[in-house]
């Protein structure tokens, strides 16, 4: 395991501890797309470029997209960076 | 003497009724009359009931519960940890090559696996080769969760009782034509297309395959509609478009790969042309079958992004 | 505890983050970080899957100058079920946000006590 590696699993465990300890429902999907990112950057230096380019274009690309959605239907964006639903 | 014992049995048998007769009046009894003020305060009465009954700010009970619920739910959490990281401590050394991982099944698809595919890759060779039916089996999966999104969030047209009114209809607040968005769209979709063909097409010679390309597509779709509005995708892309691709996309897969079954129980050879190893046009099936896979991944991105803004087509 | 802890160290980072998943479905009300919770234990998984498929020193299983040893190339089987289970991820959460829409359209709340309270009312 090169060092690069080990900075990158580090990186990983941080951004799940941080998703579950944020009381803003949309920073938690920010960090969500973060984890997933550097897992696509994980999968290639495994040596397995169809995992990374699948991680990159589902993960984060189209579930994010899918959160995102989900968070505006329910009315927990507001203008003006208030929250209402953020209970923990 | 007769008579004395026949009142005696009488008695006994409390069969004689003309005991009652002019002892008690049976009356018509009137209908009872409630007012309204009591019902409205037994009615009350009972909501309250319920709301003691299931309240929790006020029981102290629910507190103590909460807190060794939580105590309890970590100390699990910790548990497993602990359990599995012993077990990941006596596994083999990551990176090494004589591991019982290795064994004659990958050794037997690098070796012969240009030869008996025509795949440079050998990855999407394995998987839509010799492992077709997983992957017939993933599509299937991704066409069931598509029938079940779109059960579950197709737009009511009569009104449940108990749900609210959409106040803010996707449809009347969408437009907003956005200018910097639709400039960026103009440049970006055409690429994100054409990269998205070339990563289908070319899943046999280099990285990529039906999966990747088809989620590629779909984003570049979700794009589109997103700076452009609904009206000029509903031109080419309603809800028939949806289920004649994907349903005959899976027949396509099913009916051409089905050979197999065939020529691998009797042990014959199938004639499908292998062609020559690195162009475009070789590896016999696998080129129809990436296209297959990534049109219904494509489709299903698409659909679920509808279904989440708008309800319908 | 056993000799290779350090050598494995892709494989506890694996499990460790499936524990702070299945923590995070535990312990948090909200159904939406229930939900993040279930996609970090997914991707942990594969995680796991594909580091079994590697090898230190060999190269992408794509056959390059006619090489065709066993000596050259990494696993490519762990690689072809974690694409599978890459995709089937994303059919599951797309499900559970549209079931997520539907409780919160009936109940008005996101907050899985509060609905638990309600059905219980209700009488189900």
């Amino acid at each position: 395991m090169t060092l690069f590696q080990i900075i990158l699993l580090i990186f990983l465990v941080i951004c799940a501890v941080s998703v579950s300890f944020s009381k803003n429902l949309v920073r938690s999907i920010m960090e969500f797309m973060a984890f997933s990112l550097i897992m696509s950057i994980i999968w290639l230096t495994l040596e397995s470029p169809d995992l990374g380019i699948t991680e990159a274009a589902v993960g984060a690309g189209v579930t994010s997209i899918l959160f995102f959605v989900t968070l505006k239907k329910i009315h927990a964006i507001r203008e003006g960076n208030k929250n209402e639903e953020a209970d923990k | 003497m007769k008579k004395l014992t026949n009142k005696l049995l009488n008695w006994l048998n409390a069969e004689d009724t003309s005991v009652f007769d002019n002892a008690m009046e049976l009356k018509m009894q009137e209908p009872k009359e409630e007012k309204e003020e009591t019902v409205e305060q037994r009615m009350r009465d009972r909501l309250h009931i319920k709301d003691e009954v299931y309240s929790e700010s006020e029981t102290k009970e629910v507190k103590v519960l909460r807190i060794i619920y939580r105590t309890l739910a970590i100390i699990l959490c910790a548990f497993i940890a602990y359990n599995l990281l012993i077990a990941v401590s006596w596994l083999p050394r990551t990176g090494e090559f004589d591991k019982p991982v290795n064994n004659e099944v990958s050794a037997r698809y690098i070796e012969k696996g240009l030869q008996e595919t025509g795949a440079v890759n050998i990855v999407t060779g394995m998987i839509l080769d010799y492992r077709a039916f997983d992957t017939f089996g993933e599509s299937n999966v991704l066409n069931i969760a598509t029938i079940t999104v779109l059960i579950l969030l197709r737009r009511n047209k009569k009104k449940l009782p108990n749900e609210i009114e959409e106040k803010e209809n996707d449809r009347l607040l969408e437009p907003k034509n956005d200018v910097i968005l639709q400039k960026a769209a103009t440049f970006l979709v055409p690429a994100i297309f054409l990269f998205g063909i070339y990563v289908i097409l070319n899943g046999h010679l280099s990285p990529g395959g039906g999966f990747s390309g088809g989620a590629i597509i779909g984003a570049g779709l979700i794009l589109y509609v997103s700076a452009f509005g609904f009206e000029k995708t509903e031109k080419f892309f309603t809800e028939k478009t949806q289920k004649v691709i994907s349903l005959s996309a899976l027949l396509f897969y099913c009916l051409a790969k089905s050979y197999s079954f065939f020529t691998g129980a009797n042990e014959l050879e199938s004639h499908i042309p292998l062609g020559k190893a690195g162009a475009i046009l070789s590896s016999g099936l696998i080129l129809p079958l990436n296209i297959c896979v990534g049109l219904v991944v494509a489709v299903t991105m698409y659909t679920f992004y509808c279904m989440f803004r708008k309800g319908e087509f | 505890m056993g000799p290779n802890l350090w050598a494995n160290f892709g494989e506890a980072v694996s499990m460790i983050l499936f524990c702070i998943g299945f923590a995070n479905l535990l312990l948090h009300k909200n159904l939406i970080k229930k939900i993040i919770g279930l996609n970090i234990m997914d991707s942990s998984i594969y995680l796991f899957l594909a580091l079994k498929g590697y090898i230190a020193g060999h190269t992408v299983p794509i056959v390059v100058d006619g090489v065709q040893s066993v000596d050259a190339y990494i696993n490519p089987i762990p690689s072809g079920l974690v694409l599978t289970g890459i995709v089937v991820s994303v059919s599951v959460t797309a499900l559970m946000l549209s079931l997520t829409i539907r409780l919160y359209r009936r109940y008005q709340t996101l907050d899985l006590d509060e609905i638990s309270k309600r059905l219980k009312k209700e009488g189900l």
